[in-house]
């Protein structure tokens, strides 16, 4: 039976964590997204036709919050679960009465509030610069926290298999990031010219961002289902991973 | 005696082929202290590992207050509590704040008083809003300790408790140790301080290279394979042992200005045969200047099954 006063504790305790570097981890990230606005907003963006009746601005809104949500979720997610190992404070939460179910919600759960807080705070720094409306909002915060989840997953599998800092880094910097960056952030699919559009839909972050993107203005790239699908599939095989890193203890025990 | 903890041919043999335990049978009665002496790679911390949850046993059983560890292990590691060796904490955090989580973690209510209580038993409520960063190294394993205890376990491992504090901070920790025995709480201690052992335990347990050579209640150890040592100098050397003394385990040291006494059993029975043999001398008119006397202490106990432990 889940613990629900023990995942509160690992909930709040690495929300406090969060908190103790708030100005890093707010200030950056809305450093960031400005910094993308005036370049390509501001700068190219006043160049760039309507992409399907939406200002270009507005249009790299969906892929400016994901490119910062995949980043920041995985790393928060993964510094959460390697730093206790890396300096062995690991052992309190290994030996206490918690299991894959309170370990999750409490790593997970306080990696995807702060995603959540950060996606919040892309959208009023947006707003500053572009004027935009979503056109479904409720699936829109639904699509944010689905995608949260996942790649909290996904960052706390990283924080487990790393065993050194460069391997903490090395998949967030060489694999998602340029996939990010390639998935359609700042341009249609349909703007490659072939066989380039067709070699794009090879990239998993593709359906991310076109699954927020119609979420934001009712279009996108590849229908919205199968970015549902294909979200929801990476979050199955995630905590089937998890499952298996429990049950056989994984790099978490000896 | 009620057992509260029980080993059963527990194995754990690492990947590369290291055998860390080797069949290790032992059981743990409530309330007392257990001191499990080993050198460095015994086997010590493995099999604390095991019990709470950080080592996978290669193979046996393990039972806590009647509960399998390997099907029950949530109402076993309710009870227990764990100060590691190493000083690992978040050490950014306040004082009471880590000790507040541990709680927590445990799934217990948060409880200021008890939390407070256990901060002023430790010395610690002064610096409950200090960052364990700035605290002394002593200190720091003091925070470590009233981590373990917020969940006010009933079996606590002390890894190596005293490793790396002064002799002040020693003596505390063994006024702690004392503290938490008269409440009732089993605490099982690895040490390398021989005298801690001697001084804390009920019972001790020898282990080497995953063995455990030896489990017995402290007193009887000393009693079993404790050794009086006595040094008589003589006022005037003997070329030879008088037949008046030949019935003492004694030896002519060479010079023949010392005789030495080696015998008894850590009882006191060595202490008497000196004094007995020292009045067989003066009624043998052997007169002599200096008795030093000594009893083994269980370092050479120790240090003797280890030896023995060698060459098998």
């Amino acid at each position: 039976m889940i613990s629900w006063r023990s995942t509160w504790s690992i909930y709040t305790r690495e929300l406090m964590r969060f908190l103790r570097t708030a100005f890093q981890s707010v200030l950056a990230p809305v450093l960031t997204t400005s910094l993308y606005f005036i370049v390509f907003g501001a700068a190219i963006g006043g160049r760039m036709p309507d992409l399907g009746g939406v200002d270009y601005g507005a249009f790299i809104i969906p892929g400016l919050l994901m490119l910062t949500l995949l980043g920041e979720t995985t790393s928060n997610s993964s510094f959460g679960i390697y730093m206790p190992r890396f300096t062995g404070t690991i052992y309190e939460l290994l030996s206490a009465p918690v299991g894959v179910s309170e370990t999750l919600l409490g790593f997970v759960g306080a990696a995807m509030t702060k995603s959540l807080l950060l996606a919040a705070i892309i959208l009023l720094t947006a707003r500053l610069f572009v004027d935009y409306s979503i056109a479904h909002p409720v699936l829109a915060v639904f699509y944010i926290m689905l995608v949260a989840a996942a790649f909290s997953l996904f960052g706390f599998i990283l924080g487990i298999w790393a065993d050194n800092f460069e391997k903490l880094g090395i998949i967030p910097m060489l694999f998602l990031t340029p996939l990010t960056f390639l998935g359609g952030t700042f341009y249609s699919i349909d703007m490659l010219p072939r066989p380039w559009d067709t070699i794009a839909l090879a990239n998993p972050i593709v359906y991310l961002v076109s699954g927020l993107r119609w979420t934001f203005y009712g279009q996108s790239d590849v229908n919205i289902w199968i970015s549902f699908g294909i979200t929801l599939g990476f979050l199955a095989i995630c905590v089937a991973v998890i499952a298996f890193i429990f049950r056989t203890g994984w790099r978490l025990r000896a | 005696m009620e057992p509260i903890l029980e080993l059963s041919g527990l194995s754990k043999v690492y990947p590369g082929g290291l055998t860390a335990l080797d069949n290790v049978d032992l059981t743990i009665n409530k309330g007392e202290v257990f001191a499990l002496l080993g050198p460095n790679g015994a086997g010590k911390t493995t099999l604390i590992g095991a019990v709470c949850g950080l080592v996978r046993p290669t193979s046996g059983s393990i039972r806590a207050f009647g509960h399998d560890l390997a099907s029950d292990w949530r109402r076993a590691r309710n009870r227990i509590g764990l100060v590691p060796q190493e000083l690992s904490t978040d050490m950014f955090e306040p004082v009471h704040r880590a000790v507040s989580y541990s709680r927590g973690l445990f799934g217990l209510a948060p409880d200021r008083d008890r939390i407070e209580e256990i901060l002023r038993s430790l010395s610690l409520w002064d610096k409950r809003d200090e960052r364990i960063m700035a605290l002394s190294g002593g200190m720091k394993r003091r925070v470590l300790i009233a981590k373990a205890l917020a969940h006010e376990p009933d079996l606590l491992f002390l890894d190596e408790p005293t490793a790396g504090v002064d002799v002040e901070l020693r003596k505390g920790m063994w006024a702690i140790v004392d503290t938490m025995r008269e409440r009732g709480v089993t605490i099982i201690l690895t040490t390398h301080y021989i005298e801690e052992a001697e001084l804390m335990a009920d019972r001790v347990g020898i282990i080497n290279r995953g063995k455990l050579l030896m489990v017995d209640q402290k007193d009887a150890m000393m009693a079993r394979l404790g050794r009086t040592e006595a040094h008589i100098t003589l006022a005037r050397p003997l070329s030879a042992l008088p037949s008046e003394i030949a019935r003492f385990p004694v030896e002519l040291e060479p010079g023949g200005e010392v005789l030495c006494y080696r015998g008894g059993d850590g009882t006191g029975k060595g202490k008497a045969e000196v004094a007995a043999l020292t009045k067989a001398l003066i009624a043998a008119d052997i007169d002599y200047v200096g008795i030093d006397t000594r009893e083994s202490s269980l370092e050479e106990i120790f240090v003797s099954l280890l030896g023995e432990g060698k060459a098998a």
